[in-house]
C-alpha cells in the first residue's frame, strides 16, 4: 500500500518537475492491409519517453519509425496496444486513431511550410487558426520568434525562396509556436549535406536548451543520434520493436568538439552494431519501404 | 562583347534587385543576347514568305483563291476596304466585341460553377463519388453533339451559344481543379492538422491555394476550349461575332474578310490567354518567385 503511494507520487513528481510531454508507448502493434494482405508495420512495441526528453529513433529505412510517429500524431489508427501523453489517454482499443492537436507538433520528412505564405504567416498560421491569438498579435508573436532564431530578415519570403536550412528552421518555429509538449521530427535532415546538417544540430541544440520540450526525433544517421540524444531507441527491421536502447549520458550544452571525443566514438559502435544487424536483415527480406 | 557583357553584369549587381521598368530593360538586354528573338523574327519571316509564295507568288493550285499576306494586310489597314470590312469599320468593331462579350460571360460562368465543383470533388471523397461518373460521361461528348440540344433548349441567338462555350469550358475547368485538389501533397493536409485547423481552414488555407497551380493550368486550356466552341457555335447559329464572320463571308465569297475574322480570332485568343496568366501569376507569386529560383 505504502509502495503503491510511493509510486503514485513518483510519477506525478517526475511529470510536473521534468516539465511536461511524458509519452508513454505500450504494446502497439499497427497492422496495414492496403491490398488484402497484412503487413505487420510495429509489433508489440513499448517505450517510455520522459517528459523533456530528446528520444532518438534508429532504425533501417521503412522499418516502421515513420508509422510509430504517424500513430502518435494522429495521422494513422493503431491496432492494438495504448499510448499516453502526460498520463492522458492518445489512442487505445477504444479510440484507435488519436486526434490531432497542437500539443504534438510534426516536423515532416520532407518540410511542410506552406509554399503559398511567407515564413511569417506559415508561424502565424497555428495559434491564429486555433483562436489562441488575434491575427496580428499572432504576427508579432511570429516576428519575434523568427527573430530568436535568426530569421527575421527572411520572414517575408516564401519557402520557395530560401534554403532547405532556413525553411527547417522556420518549420520547427512554426511547430514550437503553439507551445507543444512534444516535438515529433520525421528526418528532417535526411536530404542536407553534412555541413548544414551540423548548424541546423547546433541550432536544435540551442531551442533544446531553451524550451525543454520533448523531442521524438527519427533519422538513420547513427551520428546524429548519439550528438543530439538523451537515448538512441534502435529499432528492429519490421516489424519494429526496440531492439537495444544506448543511453547518452553526454552532459549538455554539447558541441561540435564533441565528434572527436572516445566516448561519442564508442557510444556510435555501440548503436552501429545493433542497427547494422537489423540493416542487413531489412536488405535480405527486400521488402518496399512503408511510408 | 563579352568582357563589357561581364562588366555591366557586375554593375548592375550591386546589391540591388532591378524593378519595374529597370527590370523589364535588364530582361530585354539579356534576351537580345540570346537566339531566342532572332529565331523568333526568322520563324515569322519563313512562315509569312511560304504563305505569300504559295498564294500570291507562285499562285500554287488550290492556293491561288486564298487571299495573300498583302492582300490581307492591305484590306485590314484600309479606311475604304474593297469587301466592306477592315479594322475601321463598324461591323468588324461589333463582331470582335460580341465575341468577346460572349466568352467574357461564358468563361466567368463556367469559372465561377466549375473552380468550386471541382475543389468540393477534389476534397470530398463523397462528394466525388456521387458528381464525378456523370460528369465523366457528360464531358467527353463533343461540343458539335450539343448544338441541336443547346438550340431545342434555349431560345433565340444568344443564349444557346453561351451554353455551348459555357460548357466546354466547364468541363476543363472542373476536371483540372478537381486534379489540382488531388495533387496536393498529403503533408500539407497533415501539417494544417497538427496547427489546430478547422475544416474551414483546411479549405481556405490548404486546399485553395494548393489546388490554385493547376487551376490555373486549367484555366488557360478552358479560355481556349471557350473560343473554340464559341466559334462553332457562332458559325451554326449565330447574328454577329467573329465566328459568324468567318462563316457569313465564306458564304458571300468574302474570302479575304474570312481570312480576316480567321487572324483576328488568333490575336484575340492569344490576348486573353495571356491575361489569364497574368492574372495567375499575380495570385501566385510564391510560385512565380520559386520558379524563378529554378531559372525558369
Amino acid at each position: 500500500m505504502a509502495v503503491k503511494e510511493k509510486n503514485a507520487a513518483q510519477k506525478i513528481s517526475s511529470t510536473t518537475a521534468k516539465g511536461r510531454g511524458a509519452v508513454s508507448i505500450r504494446n502497439v502493434t499497427k497492422i496495414y492491409d492496403p491490398e488484402g494482405v497484412n503487413v505487420m508495420a510495429v509489433d508489440n512495441c513499448s517505450l517510455e519517453i520522459a517528459a523533456g526528453e530528446v528520444c532518438m529513433i534508429v532504425g533501417p529505412s521503412g522499418c516502421g519509425k515513420t508509422t510509430l510517429l504517424n500513430v502518435i500524431a494522429g495521422f494513422h489508427s493503431l491496432t492494438s496496444g495504448e499510448i499516453y501523453l502526460d498520463d492522458e489517454l492518445l489512442c487505445g482499443p477504444d479510440k484507435p486513431l488519436a486526434e490531432q492537436g497542437a500539443d504534438r507538433m510534426v516536423v515532416f520528412q520532407n518540410g511542410a511550410l506552406f509554399p503559398w505564405k511567407s515564413l511569417l504567416d506559415n508561424v502565424a498560421y497555428g495559434p491564429m487558426v486555433q483562436g489562441i491569438l488575434s491575427k496580428s498579435d499572432a504576427l508579432d508573436k511570429a516576428r519575434d520568434m523568427l527573430d530568436e532564431a535568426g530569421l527575421l530578415d527572411v520572414a517575408d519570403k516564401f519557402p520557395g525562396e530560401v534554403s532547405s536550412g532556413m525553411a527547417r528552421r522556420a518549420e520547427i518555429v512554426r511547430a514550437l509556436i503553439n507551445d507543444p509538449k512534444v516535438l515529433l521530427l520525421d528526418e528532417p535532415y535526411r536530404a542536407m549535406d553534412a555541413l548544414t546538417k551540423s548548424i541546423m544540430h547546433e541550432a536544435l541544440l540551442e531551442m533544446y536548451d531553451r524550451t525543454k520540450v520533448t523531442i521524438f526525433f527519427i533519422t538513420h544517421d547513427l551520428e546524429e543520434a548519439i550528438f543530439l540524444g538523451d537515448r538512441a531507441v534502435v529499432m528492429t527491421t519490421r516489424p519494429a520493436e526496440v531492439k537495444k536502447i544506448v543511453s547518452v549520458k553526454i552532459p549538455r550544452p554539447r558541441d561540435y568538439k564533441l565528434l572527436s571525443s572516445e566516448q561519442f566514438r564508442l557510444l556510435v559502435e555501440e548503436a552501429k552494431e545493433a542497427v547494422h544487424e537489423e540493416a542487413i536483415k531489412a536488405f535480405e527480406a527486400g521488402e518496399r519501404e512503408l511510408a | 562583347m563579352s568582357d563589357q557583357a561581364i562588366s555591366s553584369d557586375r554593375t548592375s549587381n550591386s546589391g540591388v534587385a532591378p524593378k519595374g521598368l529597370g527590370l523589364a530593360w535588364y530582361r530585354l538586354k539579356k534576351n537580345l543576347v540570346t537566339p531566342a528573338p532572332y529565331m523568333m523574327v526568322f520563324g515569322i519571316v519563313l512562315w509569312l514568305g511560304t504563305y505569300y509564295l504559295l498564294t500570291e507568288g507562285w499562285k500554287v493550285p488550290r492556293f491561288e483563291k486564298i487571299p495573300g499576306p498583302v492582300e490581307v494586310i492591305t484590306e485590314f489597314f484600309s479606311y475604304d476596304p474593297i469587301w466592306g470590312t477592315s479594322l475601321f469599320t463598324e461591323d468588324f468593331h461589333e463582331n470582335v466585341y460580341v465575341s468577346c462579350r460572349r466568352i467574357l460571360i461564358a468563361f466567368t460562368l463556367a469559372t465561377g460553377l466549375g473552380v468550386p465543383l471541382g475543389l468540393f470533388m477534389g476534397w470530398s471523397r463523397k462528394f466525388k463519388d456521387y458528381a464525378f461518373p456523370i460528369l465523366e460521361t457528360l464531358r467527353p461528348i463533343p461540343i458539335l453533339a450539343w448544338v441541336p440540344l443547346a438550340i431545342i433548349m434555349f431560345s433565340g441567338f444568344e443564349t444557346p451559344i453561351l451554353f455551348l462555350a459555357t460548357l466546354a469550358s466547364f468541363f476543363v475547368t472542373t476536371l483540372n481543379t478537381m486534379l489540382g485538389v488531388e495533387s496536393i501533397d498529403e503533408s500539407y493536409f497533415r501539417a494544417a492538422g497538427c496547427l489546430g485547423s478547422k475544416k474551414h481552414h483546411v479549405f481556405w488555407h490548404v486546399v485553395v491555394p494548393g489546388a490554385m497551380p493547376f487551376i490555373f493550368t486549367g484555366l488557360q486550356i478552358s479560355i481556349g476550349v471557350a473560343w473554340f466552341s464559341l466559334v462553332a457555335a457562332e458559325m451554326i447559329s449565330g447574328d454577329y461575332g467573329l465566328g459568324y464572320m468567318i462563316m457569313d463571308s465564306y458564304m458571300v465569297n468574302k474570302y479575304v474578310s474570312m481570312v480576316m475574322a480567321m487572324i483576328s480570332l488568333g490575336f484575340v485568343g492569344w490576348g486573353t490567354s495571356a491575361m489569364v496568366r497574368w492574372s495567375g501569376n499575380q495570385m501566385m507569386q510564391w510560385r512565380v518567385k520559386a520558379l524563378a529560383l529554378e531559372g525558369r
